[in-house]
């Protein structure tokens, strides 16, 4: 186990140089800066502009601005947004509860309903309710969010006027009002990513089951005369769910990563819009800090899932 | 029109023959800016018309919250640093400057006690110093006092090169004096005939001396009031979050009475302009949002539920095609476009005069701007309602195509004409953006009835309007034959915006293409009319020379201009909110109601 460890580790560090590598590169090759509003300026002297680039250090080449970077980051320096003139470390704190709030929840009412709806319909495979949440399924992932954002959007706040169609991070009210009010804003956001996550997830664990519940062992747990809950739970889902909890552990850096079409329908102030507005204004050390760590909790992610993998199924083998 | 022409305007003005109102809109017909027109009218002793903006309050607070969208979001809050737009407007619910521009031009006072003038001794004759008496009684948001200190230090602060100010520009060639702590006087190298930019509109926002003094030059980017702004305007912060929200307070010391009239403002960001629409045309859920760039068609099926309404403001962007003069495909010392070439086809004003006449602004006006834009011929700026009066612009593809006949360019077996083995063929570069595309379209199919073949290129916005000099896509190196788009023209004087075609401005490789001269147009009597106009004080002298300057590009068809374009709002029925394009929106937030 050690060994295994050891060596995933290793190639985890290497892949988190290589992407910052390939990351860095990348948005010095992207054309444009954070001081593309001014150029075009008449009122702007362009040595004016020219002053910020020299100072700001942009005008150095680009092997330089890597190592200097990366540097700062080892040190734990996320670097200075051009546009907001503060520590990225400090931007990207502030985005943080939101998505967490957003798309955590979303993610955990994707879970619970992926689980059951999974469970139920492996269960009694191509009956009819297999049937309908098969359906389902197929049209939840296969509508894009900002189109059931939009859909929403226009039945529950512009027809039925019944919820909020903007999100604010920081409302007014307080204790039993917050709540309310919170829960009216995060229906819509949650429910259109939870819906879309679900439905890919319920396909994930239907077949999973399946695959499991023909297997000899449950037979003989059905005919020991153990109840069906019994068997589903203890000895099913158990051995079930070892692919699912990968899928999980994989699909957990979004959590952090934000989402970036909902965020930006529903104006949610988290990370994913982060994201999006600094790549419009050519913010590099944000839009390089905020993909650079979703690239770091990628990878850790895959290491934690290959962990937990071998660790729920001894069976796996490092080769 | 001539300067004695402008001189017998401004007398019927005078004489009360003619409204100050239509005075400037000849001027913008012209192609003057608002700003311009009415400092010739300050200058000749009419005094600028204080905004009629009806209060209607009795006392300040007691209406509620406000609430604004502003999609594209504030990021920072210090004024000096405020690279985009969308700093630059949030930012004046805090700052203040002496004067700011209103909706017309009109310079109004804030925080001077009067605007100076020649009458009243604030502008030297000679044009090389402005006396500025600041208001008294005005106190910061922490209860300091403020006085001539605060200017002098904003000055110091922004032309400090360490400090990395955008505004530099507006302060390093200016000498600044305290005369008392009421009294500044601002001492220029050379004559200034537009001299208020230092301390008035975007780039004159004060900062307050006794909180910013600790935060010079390189420091300045830790200064925590960069997030948490003192000032002296109508609101007070509460909270702020980088690209999604202000929340502020009123400012219970506000030195205007009874200002402001809502108890707190909220501005909201992120999203898209439609969404904003929707969130206060259709559901009312917010009281304001500014600029809507969105289809006349879906703005018109929103506002029909009578939430709110659209308002269209005035102000100064023109989208224009511009023709190169030199030869973009011709390679000279490592460049194309040199300014030692000549373009092969351009090189005949017959073309270009042609090209002029292929352009159909009406159509493009109106089925591709809609509400949002008006056809117009000039250049500097905004034409009104006398504009098919005074300027000239036609459609016309029969006559193109007689220019063209008799300038010798035959129609080869292909249909596209040539002459001297060149063929009439162009390519034509925007950045990308749907109604650009579909001007190109109607651009392209015109030229090509009247025989020039037209390539249509798209340029990716952030490539298009980069200084990267290493790439030859950029609006800069302009390698191809015309180009299109938006000059984002809120500056309230003309002067800076003309030294786009001086000829000592000339983009090119030596400079790394960062000047400003993208068409490499160079015209003697224009760059003598340009030195002179920048110290010329006499504002009706000016005025003629810069109408002169216009008749000279729109002539030569350096430029064809198409659509001066407007800035739409959404309110909500019933607010009351007196707006500007001059300057931040917000310039008189304070005084936004709603009627009893």
């Amino acid at each position: 186990m050690a060994v295994f460890l050891a060596r995933r580790l290793a190639i985890a560090m290497l892949s988190v140089i290589g992407a910052s590598v390939v990351l860095y590169a990348v948005l010095a090759l992207a054309p444009g800066d954070v001081f593309g509003e001014l150029v075009s300026n008449p009122g702007i002297p362009p040595d004016v502009i020219a002053n910020m680039r020299e100072k700001l250090g942009l005008d150095q080449p680009i092997h330089i601005r890597y190592v200097n970077w990366a540097l700062a980051m080892v040190q734990g320096d996320w670097g200075y947004s051009l546009v907001n003139r503060i520590d990225v470390g400090t931007l990207i704190w502030q985005r943080i509860p939101a998505t967490l709030l957003v798309v955590g929840s979303a993610q955990a009412l994707a879970l619970a309903i992926a689980l059951p709806v999974g469970v139920l319909a492996a269960m009694r495979p191509y009956s009819v309710f297999d049937q309908i949440a098969s359906t389902l399924a197929f049209i939840g992932f296969s509508l894009p969010t900002f189109f059931t954002g939009l859909l929403f959007i226009l039945l529950f706040s512009i027809t039925l006027d019944w919820l909020p169609f903007i999100y604010r991070a920081d409302l007014e009210q307080t204790g039993g009002a917050w709540v309310w009010a919170q829960l009216r804003q995060s229906i819509m956001p949650v429910t259109v990513l939870a819906l879309f996550q679900a439905a890919s997830w319920t396909r994930y664990v239907r077949s999973s089951v399946l695959e499991v519940i023909r297997l000899d062992y449950v037979v003989t747990a059905r005919s020991k005369g153990l109840p069906e809950r019994v068997v589903i739970v203890k000895h099913v889902l158990r051995n079930a769910l070892i692919p699912v909890v990968t899928m999980v552990a994989l699909e957990l850096p979004v959590v952090f990563g934000g989402a970036i079409v909902t965020e930006q329908i529903f104006r949610v102030p988290g990370i994913g819009s982060l994201l999006i507005s600094s790549i419009m204004a050519n913010d590099t050390p944000v839009i390089m800090a905020v993909t650079f760590v979703f690239a770091c909790l990628v990878i850790l992610f895959n290491l934690i899932a290959d962990v937990l993998y071998r660790w729920l199924d001894p069976r796996i083998k490092l080769h | 029109m001539k300067e004695q022409e402008i001189r017998g305007l401004i007398g019927r003005v005078k004489q009360g023959a003619m409204s100050r109102r239509d005075f400037v809109q000849r001027m913008l017909a012209v192609g003057l800016t608002a700003p311009l027109a009415t400092t010739m009218l300050a200058h000749n002793g009419i005094a600028h018309a204080q905004t009629s903006f009806d209060y209607t309050p009795t006392k300040a607070g007691g209406g509620g919250t406000v609430k604004l969208l502003q999609w594209q979001p504030a990021s920072q809050l210090n004024p000096h640093f405020a690279v985009g737009s969308a700093d630059q407007h949030a930012i004046y619910l805090f700052y203040e400057p002496l004067a700011s521009w209103d909706e017309e031009g009109n310079l109004t006072p804030i925080l001077a006690e009067e605007l100076p003038s020649v009458e009243n001794g604030g502008v030297s004759q000679d044009g090389t110093s402005v006396t500025w008496k600041l208001k008294r009684g005005v106190t910061w948001h922490d209860g300091t006092p403020f006085t001539a200190d605060d200017c002098l230090f904003t000055a110091e602060f922004a032309s400090d090169p360490e400090t990395l100010a955008y505004t530099m520009g507006t302060y390093r060639d200016v000498t600044f004096e305290k005369i008392d702590d009421h009294t500044i006087r601002l001492v220029f190298k050379t004559p200034r005939p537009f001299w208020p930019d230092a301390f008035v509109g975007t780039r004159g926002l004060i900062l307050p001396k006794h909180l910013y003094q600790d935060y010079r030059g390189a420091r300045a980017k830790d200064a925590p009031m960069n997030l948490r702004p003192v000032g002296t305007g109508p609101f007070i912060i509460t909270n702020f979050v980088p690209g999604d929200l202000i929340s502020a307070k009123a400012n219970p010391n506000y030195h205007v009475p009874n200002r402001p009239y809502f108890d707190a403002i909220e501005m909201k960001g992120g999203g898209d302009a439609a969404s904003a629409a929707r969130a206060v045309l259709q559901t009312g859920e917010y009281d304001f949002a500014w600029n809507l760039s969105v289809e006349d068609e879906i703005l018109d099926s929103m506002g029909a539920s009578g939430q709110g309404e659209v308002r269209l403001i005035a102000g100064a962007n023109i989208e224009h095609m511009q023709l190169n003069t030199t030869d973009p495909w011709t390679e000279v010392d490592g460049e194309r476009a040199s300014v030692t070439t000549q373009h092969p086809v351009f090189k005949d004003k017959a073309v270009r005069d042609a090209l002029a006449l292929l352009v159909d602004r009406a159509a493009i006006a109106e089925f591709i701007y809609g509400r949002s834009g008006e056809a117009t011929g000039n250049f500097i700026n905004t034409p009104d309602r006398f504009t098919s009066k005074n300027t000239s612009w036609e459609f016309d593809i029969d006559k193109a195509n007689g220019l063209l006949d008799a300038a010798g360019w035959v129609r080869g077996r292909d249909g596209i004409r040539e002459k001297d083995g060149v063929k009439l063929s162009l390519v034509f570069q925007s950045p990308t953006a749907g109604q650009r595309q579909k001007t190109q379209t109607v651009v392209k199919q015109a030229c090509e009835e009247a025989g020039i073949a037209m390539e249509l290129k798209v340029v990716a916005p952030g490539i298009f309007f980069s200084a990267d000099p290493g790439n030859s896509d950029t609006f800069g190196h302009f390698y191809c034959d015309i180009q299109m788009y938006t000059s984002p023209m809120r500056e309230p004087d003309p002067g800076l915006f003309m030294q786009q075609f001086l000829s000592s401005e000339v983009s090119a490789k030596a400079n790394n293409w960062q000047l400003r001269n993208v068409t490499r147009w160079r015209n003697a009597e224009f760059d003598e009319l340009e030195a002179a106009a920048s110290v010329e004080m006499d504002p009706v002298k000016r005025a003629a020379m810069f109408i002169r300057m216009n008749d000279l590009i729109v002539e030569d068809v350096v430029v064809i201009p198409l659509i001066y374009r407007k800035v739409a709002a959404g309110l909500r029925t019933g607010l009351k909110a007196p707006l500007s394009t001059w300057t931040s929106y917000l310039w008189r937030v304070s005084d936004w109601h709603y009627d009893a």
